[in-house]
This record gives structure tokens, sequence and C-alpha cells, in this order.
């Protein structure tokens, strides 16, 4: 047990402090609004030159290049987290599409694709869901037809994330309709002006259209060339599967500013006069939920520790998501119970509290348990990989 | 940055829990809740062999001198093992109290307690509780008064009491004016006993020793979660060993989601406990000002992940669980039991709250 990161990581740290304090007002809080785009590729394209962003991405793809460390990254997230920047752009493209493209992609799309998408010049979504292939993911139907040097696709997908104001997917699609359904799916990108494409929002329980847009987009014989597969063609199970480890990694939200958060709520909502801090029974569910929020802290210290060890995590390694996202439903759900009947109030009315924040961060929460791979299925994968029980058996065929 | 056990501390677990599983298996386990006290002299003696009842000790006192992380890999090693001995007060609250305090005696008593020659037992209960009108005064290197539900008392050579928030006593447990009355608790693995003391000659007395209280205390409480957590750990490997043998509905029951779930559940509580636990021992020498806190939410936290475990985990066992035959018992005892020692888990939360401050707002 050593918790100190020595003088180099320390000096590294403080550069990044410095160049935060120096370039504050840079930041872009809202990266998806189109009328801060042009501000948006400014401060990524920044913070590339710095590597502080795509740091570990090859100089020939736009990153900085630098040699991957990973306290450099616990180092930098920890930084850009108590300025209250945040770091890059959390988006589909540079979470999901980049790393997979590093893995998988050609060099024609590395080049092409890596460098627009980490500037922020190019936003992605992510069509892998649809109607009918939720948690059965490789049941999906969605079409893509040989017809020449192209696929034509068809079908639907749903749950896409910002498919509205992105300009480019990347979507799986079965081009194999004789292959067993694992070894069907191919892996393309396209363009969302592409003819054919139609984007319909779908508003979910926050009511919300804004920042975390969810859709639903129809395909009708739309024209790809097949050499925007990623891959090879057939493969595109096992390259998702890598994205979605990709998207399982970036769901680990840390609950300690919320907590905070929490705190300065408690002290502040009075009922009959008394502080929600000075009710005993309100107390009491706040600690709990601070020793929770600490035990996933040290737990994701852990992790990285594993990582630098070299070590296999075992089943430690699975359980992250399923308790952060319960854990930050509960915050939530404290802080709602704390407000009594005005916890009711929402969408911008008087006497709301936190701007709604509570209400939306609650809904939101319960969406990520649910997202990328649903409470039960990973409870699934943490019995199956982690603690080696036997999967469900096929029911016999009729 | 390295946040993990080390090599020598998985040796360390390594090497107990071959030690205990090869001379205290669960059937000598068995064997000693008939006798008259469950602490084995014998396991005692061991365990000084192995170095572990001098494990916080100073070299001079020949003991091994490590920290309370080490002492909570060999708790939880023992609560994996459930395993009767006065480790928790004898190994870790004595010496954490007795090793900066003052007086002639103490060098003698922690090499007797490193060399497994002497035992403690620990009447400490009412620092945070006073229930059944015990309480204890010092008076003149006297004490008199009662104390409910000390530790480790039969077999004990001496015996640490304190008296109020600040005082300690040490007196010789055959001292004249001591009566003992033992306690049977749920937990068959635990010596609890009720202490009745009229004018007994002390040992030794220390004033102003409430820093060494405290300090005790939370050594207690984070070995006491290790403890539990080793427990916790061993209910999960018998729950899941079992779920893949046992069949009904020509399957094995391991391949129903409902109970891979069930077990899914219990481990994800227990994996980020663990790390808890590990830094709020790592903390008690590293960063000792941060250990009130930590040991508060450690003991707490697992208190309550440690109930759901223990019922789900015996649930999974379906009626056999519930048997006295197959033992899961000794471990859902033990869970229980650890939950109401040392302030319990509402208390330690409120007392979490105090130590923010939280409690002061209007």
């Amino acid at each position: 047990m050593d918790l100190s990161y020595g003088q180099k990581y320390e000096e590294f740290r403080m550069e990044v402090r410095s160049f935060l304090e120096e370039n504050k007002p840079l930041q872009s809080e809202s990266p998806l609004s189109s009328g801060r785009r042009q501000r948006l590729v400014e401060w990524l394209s920044l913070q590339i030159e710095h590597g502080y962003w795509a740091r570990t991405i090859p100089k020939k793809y736009g990153g900085y290049g630098a040699e991957p460390d990973l306290l450099e990254t616990v180092i930098m997230d920890e930084e850009f987290n108590r300025a209250g920047i945040p770091r890059g752009m959390s988006s589909q493209g540079p979470s999901m599409l980049v790393p997979t493209l590093l893995e998988h992609g050609s060099e024609e799309q590395r080049l092409r694709w890596i460098s627009p998408t980490m500037r922020g010049e190019i936003t992605w979504c992510q069509g892998y869901s649809e109607p009918g292939s939720g948690s059965d993911l490789a049941s999906l139907q969605t079409s893509a037809k040989e017809d020449g040097d192209d696929f034509l696709i068809s079908g639907q997908k749903i749950w896409t994330s910002t498919a509205d104001r992105s300009q480019m997917i990347f979507i799986l699609v079965r081009t194999e309709p004789d292959a067993p359904k694992h070894s069907g799916i191919s892996y393309i990108l396209l363009p969302m002006d592409t003819p054919g494409i139609e984007v319909q929002p779908l508003r979910t329980m926050s009511g919300d259209l804004g920042e975390n847009s969810f859709n639903q987009v129809f395909f009708t014989d739309v024209r790809v060339p097949q050499v925007n597969v990623v891959g090879k063609r057939g493969e595109g199970w096992r390259i998702a599967n890598t994205t979605l480890k990709h998207e399982r990694n970036s769901l680990n939200a840390n609950s300690e500013g919320t907590m905070i958060k929490l705190m300065r709520l408690m002290e502040r909502e009075t009922c009959n006069g008394v502080s929600a801090m000075a009710s005993p029974v309100f107390r009491d569910r706040l600690m709990q939920l601070q020793a929770r929020s600490m035990a996933m802290k040290f737990h994701a210290m852990r992790m990285v520790t594993c990582s630098l060890r070299d070590e296999a995590p075992g089943v430690a390694g699975l359980v992250t998501k399923l308790r952060n996202c319960q854990l930050n439903f509960d915050i939530s759900s404290l802080a709602i119970d704390v407000m009594g009947e005005l916890g009711a109030l929402y969408d911008h009315t008087p006497y709301e509290r936190d701007l709604g924040y509570w209400q939306a961060h609650s809904f939101f929460s319960l969406g990520l348990i649910i997202g990328g791979g649903t409470a039960q299925i990973q409870k699934n994968i943490i019995s199956e990989r982690g603690l080696g029980m036997p999967r469900e058996p096929k029911p016999a065929k009729a | 940055m390295d946040f993990g056990i080390s090599e020598d501390q998985i040796l360390l677990e390594e090497t107990l829990r071959s030690f205990l599983s090869d001379r205290v298996p669960i059937e000598r386990v068995r064997e000693l809740r008939h006798e008259d006290c469950p602490n084995d002299p014998e396991i005692w003696q061991s365990l000084a062999e192995l170095g572990m009842t001098g494990i916080l000790l100073p070299e001079q006192s020949g003991g091994s001198d490590l920290g309370l992380l080490d002492a909570c890999i060999a708790a939880q090693s023992l609560g994996h093992a459930v395993t009767p001995t006065p480790f928790l007060g004898s190994a870790v609250m004595v010496p954490t109290a007795l090793k900066n305090l003052d007086h002639p005696e103490i060098g003698t008593w922690l090499s007797g307690i490193a060399s497994g020659e002497l035992r403690f037992g620990v009447a400490i209960t009412e620092t945070f509780s006073v229930r059944e009108g015990a309480g204890l005064t010092i008076s003149g290197g006297k004490i008199s008064g009662k104390a409910m539900m000390s530790w480790d008392i039969c077999g004990a050579d001496f015996i640490l009491i304190a008296s109020g928030q600040d005082r300690l006593a040490v007196v010789r447990s055959d001292a004249e004016g001591i009566g003992q009355t033992r306690l049977a608790t749920t937990d068959e693995t635990r010596c609890t006993s009720e202490l009745t003391l009229e004018n007994v000659e002390c040992a030794a007395t220390f004033e102003n020793a409430s820093e060494s209280i405290s300090r005790m205390l939370d050594a207690g409480r984070i070995a006491l979660a290790a403890d539990c957590l080793g427990a916790c750990e061993a209910m999960i490997e018998q729950a899941v060993a079992y779920a893949k043998e046992r069949k009904q509905f020509e399957r094995v029951i391991g391949s129903f989601q409902a109970v891979k779930h069930m077990c899914a559940e219990m481990i994800s509580e227990l994996e980020p406990a663990r790390a808890l636990v590990w830094y709020a021992a790592h903390s008690f020498d590293a960063v000792p000002n941060e250990t009130p806190l930590l040991a508060c939410h450690a003991l707490s936290h697992v208190s309550e992940i440690g109930r759901e475990i223990a019922s789900v985990s015996t649930q999974v066992h379906g009626g056999i669980g519930w048997t006295d035959e197959q033992n899961l018992h000794f471990w859902f005892k033990r869970i229980g039991v650890a939950r109401g020692l040392l302030g319990g888990p509402q208390w330690l939360r409120e007392r979490a709250a105090t130590l923010q401050g939280l409690d002061k707002a209007s």
C-alpha cells in the first residue's frame, strides 16, 4: 500500500493544474450545441497540443502520441474534475468508436476518422439496439444486402443517443443472413445524411430532448460502400464487444461530487424550521451512502492498481457498473426524499431545488442501470465469468 | 501509487489460512463449542508461533512490528475460518492501547502477548454503550462496578478495563473481588461475560487515556470489519459451490438466474467493501486523522452487507442451510453478533456524522 504518486507524477499534476488555470475561460460546457462547435474544436485542439486529450493516440492519426500511462490518465481525470472542467468531450465517438478503430480499423479508416472525431469536428452516434434486440443484441435484424460494391441497409435502430445531431453513425447490421447469429453481423460506418435514413426523437421519462437526446433511426435501402466495414465482414459481433467494453469502462462515474452536493442540499433544506441534516433519520441514510461512495472510490483505486501491476482483477473487475449505477440512483432518491412534497417540482417551476438537478439525476441514473447492459445482464456476467456459474441452458426446440 | 495488498501480505494470508484449514477445521470448531469456553489455548499458542499474536508489537517485545492492514489480513482469515480466538482483543486492541502508555509492567505484558504466554480479556463496552446499570469507577488504585459483554475473560491472565472515556485499568483476572458470569451468545465461537468488580486491586491504571481508548476502539472496529468480511467471503464461497452441485428440476440450481443473481449481488457488495476495509486499515498507520471516520464507515458498512450476505447465502442452500449439520450457521451468527459489537451500525453512523460536524446542523 503506497498512495503517493512520486515526484515525476506530482510534477505532471502541477503542469495539468496550471494549464487548466490558464485556459479555464476557453472551456465549453456544452460540446454538442451547434453555436459552440467552433469553440469546442479550438478547445479540444489546444488540449491535444498539450497532450491532455487524445494523449496516447499516435501523431499520424492526429493525437499527441504519448505512451499509455494509466497514472497520467488518473491524474488528468482528477485535475479536470477538481477544476470542474469536463475533460475533452464525452461522446460515443472518442469513447467508443476511436478505440475500436485503433484496434480493428483499416489504416485508411484510422487516417480519415480519428483526428476529426477527437477534435469534435464530427459527432458520432451508435446504432446497436433494435426494438426486438435489447439484451439479446446478437439477434439483431437490420439487414445489409450486397448490391455491387455497396450494401443496402434496411431496418430500425433504437435508444440512439444524439442521432439527431450526429454527422456519422457506427452501426451493427446483418450481412450474412444464413450464418449463425453471432457470425452474421458486420460493423459499418456511414454518414447520417445518406438518403433513406429517418431520425425520430424518442422522449424519455426525463422529458428531456436536450443534451441527452434519444432517438429511433429508420433505414430504408440506405446505400453504403462495402469498404466502410470495420474489420472483416461477419466479425462485427466480436468487434462490437470491444466497443461495449469501452462503454462499460466509461460508465464508472465517481459519486464524490454528487455526495457533496447532497450534503449541501441537506444543510439548506428545511421543514418545520429544522434542516434535513438535523434529522437523525436523514443523517443515517446520508452516512450509509457516504460509506458506499467511499467503498466505490477505493474500489476504483484498487482496479487502477490491478492494471498497473498487470494483475487480473477477477470478479472484482466486473461489479463496478452494477454498484455505481445503483449508488447514484440511491443518492438522488435521498435528495428527493429530503425535499418532501417539494420533491415533486420539476421543469423550472418556482421553488424547484438545484434547478431540477436531482429529479433529472434520478431519471438519468435509472437509465444507466438499464443502459449499456442491464443490471440483470451485469449479474449474469458477474456470476458466469466471475463466479464460474453455468449459463442458463437453452430451451429445447419444440 | 499502489492500492492493494503486498506479496508479503498475500503470503501471510496463505500461511494462516492453510494453518487454519489444517488445524482448526470446522469439525474442530464444532467440538470447541461444547467446551466451557471456545477459546482453545492451543490455537492461541499456535497463532503466537505464526507471529500473529505479536503482529502489531515492536520487535523489542518479540513482535513483528507490522501494521493494522496486516492484522486485518489475519483477522479476515480468522473470520473466514470462524476460529474461536481472543485475537481481536488480545492481539489488536490491547497492544494498540498499551504500547503508547507508560507503566513498568507494560513491556512484560506485551512480550507475553507476543510469545503467547499471556492472554488479555477486554471490558470496554461501557465506553460507548451503558446498559443494565453497568459502569466502572477507579479510585485509589482500586476498581469497582460492572462491565457487560466483556470479551475473552475465561482463561485470560489479565483484563483491560475502560472506565468512562478517558481512564484505563489492567487487573489480574484472579484478583480478589472479581466475579465473572459467562453469558451464552448466539455466536458459539466467542467468549462473552459479565464482569463484576468490588474494590479490585489494579495492576496498573492510566489517566487521560482518551487517545489510547479511541485508537484502541478504531483498531478494534476495523479489525472486526475484516473478521466479518472474511466470514462473508466464506459464506459466498459455500453458496456458490453448493449452487454448482445441487440439482433440482434436472439442472444444477446455479444455472437458474434467480440463484445466480443472488450470488452476483453478494459478491458485488463484498468486493468494494474489501477496498473500504483495506483503506481504513491503511489509514490507521499512514493517515491517522482519517481513521476515526473510516473505522465507523468500514464496520457499519460491512455490518449492513454482512447481514444480507449471511441471509442470502443461507437461502441459496435451501432447507439444508438451516440445519445445524451444514455448519453455515457458525458464519451466520459470527456476522450477526459482530453487528452489535463496538457500537453497532446506527451508532457508528451517528458518530461518523458527528466527526464531520453534521450533527451541529439546526
